[in-house]
């Protein structure tokens, strides 16, 4: 009972000081920023923990934080490996392989009006698909290896890619085009300094949109076939034992991976459309 | 309309692509089923060949509609070998996942609207929770459930369409919540109207292009979550399963036809979203 009190007091006062800074003239200065979800977030581990104590939920159910934390603190080794099978050679060899190439063809069919016209719809559309679907089809083709992770990682990246780089090549205006024109720019100059620049807020907007497709596309083909590590297998196999606190280690790896991966995308988008209005607040 | 004709062309450029790829991908096999009875292939021979083996590494487009038509046309609803079936199953799970995840997304991006502590405390984290891979938390939740003694494989595949599919509710409708401007808001204070009288006639009518925007978003997330709840599971129905077992069972042309029939259905469930936001926005005078 000991324990529910606690993690309810700690939750109470770390509303409290929430709602204080909410409401204080702080709230707009980085650490208030960064402060608030974190107490959030720690009440609700809290939270956890205090009611999976006190209910004596089997950590079958639902291990408590501590427990993965510490399941997490030994088998870092393991997780290493994981990450490194799925995360860094699966994930974002496929994720710059499928970026490349699907802003390589919006280059390619930028001249021909026709062709964008056909290709925003279907590409929208296919975007929307679920094509986590193929993912066994291609482990079939190319192997258990990381390459055809990599390779489900491209097709999944590829359309939203795709679509929001053809939809931000077409963004600059046509008074803007038409001074380049006066400036006699040729077409790749023109593309070099106003077009990409102008459409990089959309070619972000895939980037980012790529990052979690990428986790999830490299994660969901290892349950179809991979070699004995990699962060797909081991949630695969651990749940199948029901060792729930490894899941949950294989889980705060994964949110660790995706959000990072999320934030350094944010991070270079911050730093090359420093000029957008959704970056000057 | 004039999008029409290109769309037509790209289609069938794929098609092409498609065509040549099963040539090329299925050749090997061809050419060595003729090593082994001692034959020559000509090219004819050959495209014949690639574009009909039962086990094609690729098939070709014409077998899967073949397969997609034997299996939902030929075949009777209630049987297991049918398509409309397992679609069917997959389908009530994502409208029940989307009913949960658009509840879950409004409720979450009326509270965050109304309350700063919400905004600050947890759009971050609802953020964060997007990143995280759901695939990663899918065998765990039908784990808990069946240890919960839910057997019913409905529920935990709502819940990953859920997942996937609040998020464009929740930022959508922050947007859209927010979208009448400050002046209309001091219109309604001085008519003395109470914070729910302006949620209702203000802030909620405003919302609606970007509600029906998100709810597309919406639907195809969970129809994408509902496939990913039924594909490392071990589910025996749905869309997600029929992939499933054709991987591990039967002949690949299995998979394809149970993709485009998940395409098929994703494309017509947006659809119907945008169907409902014409006809809303219409009698609303939103329409331009």
């Amino acid at each position: 009972m000991i324990w529910m009190l606690a993690a309810l007091a700690f939750w109470a006062i770390a509303t409290g000081v929430n709602i204080c800074l909410a409401g204080s003239n702080h709230r707009h200065k980085r650490w208030a920023r960064i402060l608030v979800p974190a107490l959030f977030g720690l009440s609700v581990l809290g939270l956890w923990e205090g009611i999976v104590r006190v209910l004596e939920i089997s950590p079958i159910l639902l291990p408590p934080p501590t427990l993965i934390a510490s399941k997490f603190a030994a088998t870092t080794d393991l997780l290493w490996k994981d990450f490194v099978q799925t995360a860094l050679k699966g994930a974002l060899s496929g994720y710059f392989i499928g970026c490349a190439a699907a802003f390589a063809t919006a280059i390619a069919v930028d001249r021909s009006d026709f062709l964008q016209r056909g290709l925003l719809p279907i590409g929208n559309m296919v975007a929307a698909l679920p094509i986590v679907g193929i993912a066994p089809i291609l482990v079939k083709w190319y192997g258990f290896g990381w390459e055809s992770k990599s390779a489900v990682v491209v097709v999944m990246v590829f359309f939203p890619m795709l679509v929001n780089t053809v939809q931000g090549l077409r963004e600059a205006d046509a008074i803007q085009r038409d001074l380049m024109r006066t400036y006699a720019a040729g077409y790749w100059k023109s593309l070099i300094k106003l077009r990409l620049p102008a459409a990089m807020p959309f070619i972000f907007n895939g980037l980012k949109i790529g990052t979690t497709l990428a986790l999830i596309g490299a994660i969901v083909a290892e349950y179809f076939g991979s070699p004995i590590y990699g962060m797909g297998f081991r949630i695969q196999s651990e749940a199948g034992r029901l060792a729930m606190d490894m899941v949950w280690a294989e889980i705060a790896v994964a949110a660790l991976a995706g959000s990072a991966f999320y934030g350094t995308v944010a991070m270079i988008e911050k730093m090359v459309t420093f000029w957008h209005p959704s970056q000057r607040s | 309309m004039r999008s029409v004709l290109p769309v037509f062309t790209v289609m069938a450029v794929i098609i092409a692509i498609w065509y040549a790829a099963a040539v090329s991908m299925n050749s090997g096999w061809a050419y060595d089923q003729a090593e082994r009875a001692g034959k020559e292939l000509s090219f004819p021979e050959l495209i014949s060949n690639t574009m009909s083996q039962d086990r094609a590494r690729l098939p070709a487009p014409h077998q899967v509609a073949v397969e997609i038509w034997k299996t939902t046309v030929e075949k009777k609803v209630t049987s297991k070998r049918s398509l409309i079936f397992h679609g069917w199953i997959t389908l009530n799970a994502t409208l029940w996942g989307f009913a949960l995840g658009g509840v879950i997304g409004l409720s979450l991006a009326i509270a965050i609207v109304y309350s700063r502590v919400m905004e600050m405390g947890v759009m971050p984290w609802a953020v964060i929770s997007q990143t995280i891979p759901i695939v990663a938390i899918a065998p765990m939740i039908i784990v808990m459930m069946s240890l919960m003694g839910i057997e019913e494989r409905l529920v935990p595949k709502a819940i990953i369409a859920a997942y996937l599919c609040f998020f464009p509710v929740l930022v959508g409708m922050i947007k859209g919540l927010r979208s009448p401007d400050q002046m209309q808001l001091d219109l309604l204070r001085t008519y003395h109207a109470s914070p729910t009288q302006s949620f209702w006639k203000l802030r909620f009518p405003s919302s609606m292009p970007y509600l029906f925007t998100s709810l597309k978003i919406g639907i195809a997330a969970a129809l994408v979550g509902t496939i990913v709840g039924e594909l490392p599971t071990g589910a025996l129905r749905g869309l997600g399963a029929r992939i499933l077992v054709g991987d591990q069972f039967g002949p690949p042309i299995r998979i394809w036809s149970a993709l485009i029939v998940a395409a098929l259905l994703a494309g017509a469930l947006v659809t119907i979203v945008g169907v409902l936001q014409k006809i809303t926005l219409k009698r609303m005078g939103m329409l331009r």
